[in-house]
């Protein structure tokens, strides 16, 4: 491996030097944090594309920006909670489809919109608790079983709605979804995005149970005999990531004003992506949440820079498959450098010397 | 302890569904809500004016780098060029339905006289273009329409008249007048083809025709085998068939392949839609005299063309307009706010090497 190799930005990329002491204070702490670089990279994105990038620097983009990773956003949060215990959920794209798909069907069969938008949420809650039971209770590994269920959600979709699309719904509601705050270009949507962030990164970084997550990650046979409900966490993780999928289903479905089976396919990987980028240890036991949407932000913004700057969407999907496997990898050869230049002390897992 | 919690857990997800289907009554719902379809404004057109130099004229296809696409947009460029206007292409690397948007409001931030869209989903693109188009740009859609109400003209490949027209009058020449011939469709509920069909048919029953018979229609499914299968099947059955029409660019593919190994090859005329060059092999080797398909780089140069008329305000797109669309003529806008390329493309050996999709 390269030495030269260092991280995306600046936070981490200096490691320490043996003369230095690696526990220098809480700011430096803070800064050698995977989040700190994160955030340090949108700041950074944002600046040169404002510099570089003509009508990059509007409130235009910004609204559009966030309309666009509105899914992914919402999504994001509950993956980052069932990364960090060690699991993953790759059903929440077809969660989303299959509540689209059951929206759009009630919708054509005439139920009034205040009832399916409750019912598609208790759907994706119930979905979300299939997936919960089959790890839990079934014992079976996240990944067999959400890589199961996101062919079995996306092809129920189908059964419902088959190749049609319902798009009628009322003008009212479809433009209600992406409504601006105000004067401002900013979408409302902005706010619950950051209502639910806020109310997982308090269960996450301030409650009992957001320790209890980083423990079942780190070690979750630890956990239980630490009196951690590992099995019932893990159960309600799921349901919070079904029932937040289908919340994005629901607004998806009123932002493009068609319900169709195949809306947001693909869209799973993207949510991982940026739950990665974020510097969430795919490994669990690690990651947090403002991270998760610095990364979000940055895939985001990368994105739509590039849009505007006429860059084509093939030389996009390329810069942001490196920059995620940049992502994963500079953190290991950080920790390996690290490892070098301090023989003396004990070895640690490359992962988990970052918190 | 586990299943305690998690039984109490299911009951009260059962009970606030309940209670939620008892208060279903009342609310917006599909009959309560009447569709005022809003209506484009339509300003005045002006006839006369100029279309200006240097007007951006942006195009997104379905996908990027598929050939069809790639060469319609060809036609585009060629048209925007001739108006001394700024050519761009820009789309999504995956054909779905709401990776269009974001490219729609990216070109429209840049400031797009013009979009030339082919829609992935009629209706998930339309909050987008509505926004580009207060925000001052033309729309017009082409290969593939939104809906209607979201866009200015939309340019039409073809009429089923004229598809059903130009496939009889090819089969028709090529067994010389008479004989029996046969269909090799798509599927059962095809909804285009079925409707060509059904034109075909009727053409073949004026006067003119009626030493041509027509035996049998059969369904390939839009699948390479089973087309083969049921070309097979037909040559099989009906020994002295003289021609098979196959109107979707699978079937005729699929029974030229047949044909072209086979000892009816030459004895046998097989024409209908195709792409050339799925075809050009065939062709080639004397299997198919000529077959049928729009031609896309005319529909994207008529398209580029509209977008500048719709720009500079010589058309608004309503009905009996006109506007000049340089190498092909002058074009008159239909209902709907529909203008029609034209009769299809006729591919032989002659002109199959100058496209390229």
């Amino acid at each position: 491996m390269a030495p030269e190799v260092t991280a995306p930005s600046s936070g981490q990329g200096a490691p320490f030097g043996p003369d230095r002491a690696p526990r220098g204070g809480t700011l430096r702490r803070l800064l050698a944090t995977r989040e700190a670089s994160v955030l340090g990279a949108l700041v950074v994105t944002v600046i040169l594309a404002s510099f570089w990038v003509d009508g990059f620097f509007t409130d235009r983009t910004a609204g559009f920006l966030i309309l666009d990773v509105t899914a992914i956003a919402l999504i994001a949060l509950p993956m980052t909670l069932i990364v960090i215990t060690g699991e993953i959920d790759l059903s929440v794209a077809s969660i989303l489809g299959l509540t689209s798909a059951v929206m759009g069907q009630l919708w054509f069969l005439g139920l009034p919109l205040e009832t399916i938008v409750p019912l598609c949420l208790a759907l994706g809650a119930v979905l979300g608790a299939i997936n919960g039971l089959l790890v839990t209770v079934a014992g079976l590994p996240s990944l067999a079983v959400t890589i199961g269920t996101m062919a079995l959600y996306r092809g129920l979709a189908y059964v419902i709605l088959g190749d049609r699309a319902v798009a009628d719904f009322p003008r009212s509601w479809t433009s209600g979804a992406t409504q601006r705050l105000g004067e401002t270009a900013i979408p409302w949507v902005v706010l619950l995005i950051a209502a639910l962030a806020v109310v997982f990164g308090i269960v996450l970084h301030a409650t009992p149970i957001g320790r209890s997550l980083y423990a079942i990650g780190s070690n979750d046979e630890a956990a239980r005999f630490a009196g951690i409900s590992v099995r019932m966490t893990k159960l309600w993780l799921f349901v919070a990531s079904g029932a937040v999928s289908a919340l994005a289903g629901v607004f998806w479905t009123l932002q493009y004003s068609s319900a169709r089976a195949d809306n947001a396919f693909g869209l799973e990987l993207s949510v991982v992506a940026a739950v990665l980028l974020g510097g969430v240890s795919i490994f669990g036991g690690l990651g947090a949440l403002p991270g998760v949407i610095g990364g979000v932000l940055l895939l985001g913004t990368i994105r739509k820079a590039l849009e505007l700057a006429d860059v084509s969407s093939d030389t996009l999907s390329v810069v942001t498959g490196l920059l995620l496997v940049i992502s994963v990898v500079a953190p290991n050869i950080v920790a390996r450098l690290k490892e070098r230049r301090r023989p003396d002390t004990p070895s640690v897992p490359a992962h988990s010397n970052q918190r | 302890m586990f299943r305690t919690r998690l039984a109490r857990g299911i009951a009260a997800g059962t009970a606030a569904g309940a209670l939620l289907l008892l208060t279903a009554c009342g609310g917006t719902t599909r009959d309560s809500v009447e569709e005022g379809g809003s209506e484009r404004p339509a300003g005045e057109a002006d006839p006369d004016a100029e279309i200006p130099e240097g007007l951006t004229i942006s195009f997104l296809p379905k996908q990027l780098n598929n050939p069809y696409s790639t060469f319609a947009n060809t036609g585009g460029a060629e048209a925007v060029e001739e108006l001394n206007g700024e050519f761009k292409e820009v789309g999504p690397s995956e054909a779905s339905a709401s990776s269009q948007v974001s490219y729609i409001n990216t070109v429209s931030q840049q400031g797009a006289d013009a979009i030339v869209i082919a829609a992935n989903d009629p209706n998930a693109v339309c909050a987008a273009l509505n926004s580009a188009s207060d925000a001052g740009a033309a729309i017009v859609s082409y290969d593939s329409d939104t809906a209607p109400e979201c866009r200015d003209v939309f340019i039409n490949q073809a009429s089923a008249e004229g598809i059903a027209k130009t496939q009889v009058e090819m089969i028709v020449e090529q067994v010389d007048g008479e004989g029996q011939i046969a269909f090799l469709s798509a599927t059962p509920n095809a909804t285009n083809q079925n409707a060509w069909l059904e034109l075909m048919e009727e053409e073949l029953a004026k006067p003119e025709y009626s030493d041509i018979e027509v035996v049998d229609t059969v369904y390939g499914n839009d699948d390479d085998q089973k087309s083969f299968q049921e070309m097979q099947g037909l040559l099989q059955t009906y020994p002295d068939l003289k021609g098979v029409v196959s109107p979707t660019t699978v079937g005729i593919a699929a029974a030229a392949r047949y044909v072209s190994d086979s000892e009816y090859k030459g004895k046998v005329a097989v024409t209908g839609l195709g792409t050339p060059n799925q075809m050009s092999e065939y062709v080639k080797n004397g299997t198919v005299e000529e077959f049928a398909l729009w031609n896309p780089k005319d529909l994207g140069y008529l398209a580029g063309y509209a977008g500048a008329a719709l720009s500079a305000g010589q058309i608004t797109g309503a009905e009996g307009e006109t506007f000049s669309a340089g190498r092909l003529g002058d074009y008159e806008i239909g209902p709907n706010s529909e203008v029609i390329l034209g009769p299809p493309t006729k591919f032989n050996a002659d002109n199959i090497d100058d496209f390229d999709f």
